[in-house]
């Protein structure tokens, strides 16, 4: 177990490391300068220079790396070209926000998608079924940008029952996580459907029934445990399917999380921020399918035993 | 001998373009905490680095300078100076500052401050883009170079006094110490902040940084020892970062929102001026902005004026401005009409495609050619770059557009033979300071046509530049109207040549609350944007 553990753990290392270069090297490789976006226009050719020579971007990329890496394992993620500031600093402080609305989002979408994903299992083929499946249809379709209007539009603009935008509160939360838990909960009421479908055509569900138990109890205690076991690696694979959504979340609800900080760092080709959030986000990927991999052995004792 | 003067050096002109129309039921009340929204979190508020137009307003408040701009002007006057003198050489200016006046910090503002605050800007070191504008200051080559660490052009005799000793006369030379490079700062706050000074400021403006929350919010308090008395207006106000546009307006309609920074997004902007408060809310201001189509003129067939004058009849601008809901003019020249020197009379080419198709027929292309036109990939600009686009092909030429993030323009832009024509939409022209020489040399003039700069017609006209050196060296204010005058000809004559096709001129729009009261041009104001000293709160 222990090196099973290890190994994944140098694995995830090693992903780490392809990210940090691949990132790298296509972000050097874009046409647009730095030292020019900072420079802005009335900068002379000298200032632009200086301040290329400043950054370290007049050196050789492959140095340039070597110097990123060297920082990156001391925990260094250098400072910001346009904002001067540590990135570890602005990523720390916009950590919280983010991982915050995943929790509700991902709370949100497995709280949806398995009561719906169950109801339409038990009632496979009935107007009940195809009502959720063809919400889940259009909840997985709909682009994220028009769902968070809608909902701010309606919820806040319009009735007034939450904030338009902003941090803090509970209520603050609700509709930028009802954004990613929505169009989320739409792939987890597909996959929950099937995999209770399966499990209702087992043997075991037969001989419970056959011993009398009350259909409750058999849902929850034979099936839900049984057809679960995917939605535990399914959350795994969310985390980098959310980090894609919060920045179009975050930039609708002014929601203060490192998407809006990626976002503006693009437009400024603020290399250290975007590598940095880019890391993150793996590192984010990699511990949330670390724990996926590892949890499944302990609610499912048929893979312990292989 | 030293000749005293207190006004402007180029701009008394602009006081009878832009009046500051304060009314008498419009007199700024005391008081009030107001809300200003912005989409992009604040970069920086360092005053050597800080150079977007988000920070700048409030860089321009937290800070003071040794002269600066009347509100909702362009003329100059003395402020953290108590006077100034100029000899009549113009190469040595020498301020008196005011007593008495304190950093945030406590502590007074010292003559050795300002050499500081300068030395800072010039330093390589600092990695700030302004420190060109400062190139007139003896000494700069050596501290750009690396040689010295200070500006051996800055003497401070004593604690009150501060002389500049210039290498060549600059009349733009006001200008620089009103631009916010130029701001003081103490040096011990900046020691201090370890490299992160832009996000823990200390100033002597009207107001100082109580609170800032990254990626929520800053609130700003006004500074009750400023200087001027009953400056500013506004006891407080809060900028709230990462607000999508159209989100901020529905604030703003509801009353959250005292200012929506970003403006009224294109789709939203007709609904709100029809509005029963529309006429009071939207506050529409000239700028001194040109957007323009840059002619390569190193790139075939660009290299022929008849070309890029056929090109400049074909562009229906008109249409242009409809794109934009009417929030700009057609434009006839480089400079913009608030830009002092200015021509008035000047109709550049008219609109015509017969004349244009003949033109090009002339040039020995009667079928036209295909080419790449070059935009940035955010709305509106693709969109007009389509209306060039097909008012191009209305003479036969084809031309791909390119539509791409701003970064990778500018870059194609500054590499030579690369990008035929870029409409500049997005990235264009908005004067640093209000001086027709702004706009000639990063982006008309020969020094800006190499790689990496902003000319990018890569035009280079050596008896032009000769005329511009010569105008620059015109700092005696006897001859203000003479200067505006030379350059007023530089930029018309230079459309003779047609490097550039001008588009339009585009108006600034910003959406305020109705209890915002003070006139639009502190809401616009042509040198600091959103004017936080003068706005007010309606008792």
């Amino acid at each position: 177990m222990l090196s099973v553990f290890l190994k994944r753990l140098i694995q995830s290392a090693l992903i780490l490391f392809g990210v940090a270069a691949i990132t790298f090297v296509l972000l050097y490789a874009l046409p647009a300068d730095p030292a020019r976006m900072l420079a802005g226009r009335s900068a002379t050719a000298q200032t632009v220079a200086n301040i290329r020579h400043e950054l370290g971007l007049d050196q050789p990329l492959l140095v340039q790396f070597m110097h990123y890496i060297g920082g990156l394992v001391q925990g260094d993620l250098g400072r910001s070209y346009a904002q001067k500031t540590e990135v570890i600093t602005l990523i720390a402080a916009r950590l919280p926000a983010t991982l915050t609305l995943m929790a509700a989002g991902i709370l949100i979408e497995v709280v949806i998608g398995v009561t719906l994903g169950t109801l339409a299992a038990l009632n496979r083929g009935k107007f009940i079924d195809r009502a959720v499946m063809t919400t889940a249809f259009v909840g997985v379709s709909a682009p994220q940008f028009v769902v968070a209007l809608l909902l701010l539009y309606v919820f806040a603009a319009t009735l007034g029952w939450f904030p338009m935008s902003g941090y803090g509160t509970l209520s603050h939360v609700v509709l930028p996580a009802a954004t990613l838990g929505i169009l989320g909960a739409g792939w987890y009421a597909r996959m929950v459907r099937s995999a209770v479908v399966d499990v209702l055509n087992q043997d075991y569900v037969r001989t419970a029934r056959a011993k009398g138990l009350s259909q409750r109890r058999i849902i929850l205690r034979h099936v839900l445990p049984n057809a679960v076991l995917p939605i535990i690696a399914m959350i795994g694979i969310d985390i980098g399917q959310f980090m894609g959504g919060v920045v179009v979340v975050e930039a609708v609800y002014g929601w203060p999380g490192i998407g809006q900080l990626a976002w503006q760092a693009i437009q400024q080709v603020d290399i250290p921020i975007i590598m940095g959030v880019t890391l993150t986000s793996a590192l984010a990927i990699i511990i949330g399918n670390l724990v996926a991999d590892f949890l499944a052995p302990v609610i499912d004792p048929r893979i312990r035993s292989n | 001998m030293f000749r005293r003067m207190l006004l402007s050096t180029t701009t008394a002109a602009f006081l009878a373009l832009m009046p500051f129309a304060a009314s008498a039921q419009d007199t700024p009340a005391q008081g009030g905490d107001i809300v200003v929204t912005y989409k992009d979190d604040i970069t920086t508020l360092d005053p050597a680095i800080g150079y977007d137009w988000v920070n700048w307003s409030m860089i321009k408040s937290l800070y003071s300078r040794l002269v600066d701009y009347e509100p909702g002007t362009a003329n100059i006057v003395p402020s953290l100076a108590e006077s100034f003198t100029v000899a009549p050489d113009g190469l040595t200016y020498e301020f008196k500052l005011r007593k008495g006046v304190k950093f945030s910090n406590g502590r007074e503002v010292v003559a050795s401050d300002v050499k500081y605050s300068i030395e800072r800007a010039v330093n390589p070191k600092t990695q700030g883009p302004g420190a060109g504008f400062f190139g007139a200051i003896a000494g700069f080559d050596d501290l750009t170079g690396g040689k010295s660490e200070t500006l051996s052009g800055i003497e401070t005799p004593d604690d009150g006094t501060v002389i500049f000793k210039l290498s060549r006369p600059d009349a733009t030379f006001l200008h620089v110490l009103a631009i916010n490079f130029a701001s003081i700062v103490p040096k011990e706050a900046v020691d201090a902040a370890g490299g992160d000074f832009g996000k823990k400021p200390v100033g002597s403006g009207t107001f100082i940084l109580k609170d800032w929350t990254i990626g929520q919010q800053l609130v700003f308090e006004r500074n009750k020892d400023y200087y001027v008395k009953d400056m500013p207006h506004i006891d407080s106000f809060k900028v709230e970062v990462g607000q999508e546009p159209l989100v901020a307006l529905l604030r703003l309609q509801k009353g959250e929102v005292d200012i929506a920074g970003d403006g009224i997004p294109p789709a939203k902007f007709l609904e709100i001026k029809n509005s029963p408060e529309g006429a009071q809310m939207i506050v529409d201001g000239e700028q001194l902005h040109t957007g323009y189509v840059t002619l390569n003129t190193k790139v075939k067939p660009f290299d022929d004026v008849k070309v890029r004058q056929a090109v400049n009849m074909a562009v229906n601008k008109e249409r242009i401005t409809r794109i934009l809901n009417g929030r700009a003019t057609p434009a006839t020249q480089p400079l913009p009409p608030l830009m002092p020197g200015y021509d008035k009379a000047f109709t550049g080419y008219a609109y015509d495609v017969e004349k244009a198709k003949a033109l090009l027929a002339e040039a020995g292309h009667p079928d036209g050619f295909e080419t790449v036109l070059y935009a940035t990939n955010t709305d509106p600009q693709p969109r007009i770059a389509q209306a060039i686009q097909q008012d191009l092909a209305a003479i036969g030429i084809k031309a791909e557009i390119r539509a791409l993030a701003q970064g990778n323009v500018i870059a194609a832009g500054g590499t030579e033979g690369e990008a035929p024509m870029i409409w500049s939409g997005g990235m264009a022209w908005i004067a640093d300071f209000p001086d027709p020489s702004n706009f000639y040399g990063p982006i008309l003039g020969c020094a800006g046509a190499v790689q990496g700069g902003w000319n990018w017609s890569w035009y280079c006209n050596e008896d032009l530049d000769k005329r511009a050196m010569a105008a620059d060296a015109m700092s005696d204010p006897a001859q203000v109207a003479e200067r505006q005058a030379v350059w007023g000809k530089i930029f018309t004559d230079i459309m003779a040549d047609a490097p550039w096709v001008p588009v339009i001129n585009e108006r600034r729009v910003v959406a305020k609350s109705v209890r915002m009261g003070g006139p639009d041009n502190i809401y616009i104001d042509p040198t600091r944007v959103i004017n936080y000293d003068a706005i007010f709160v309606k008792p």
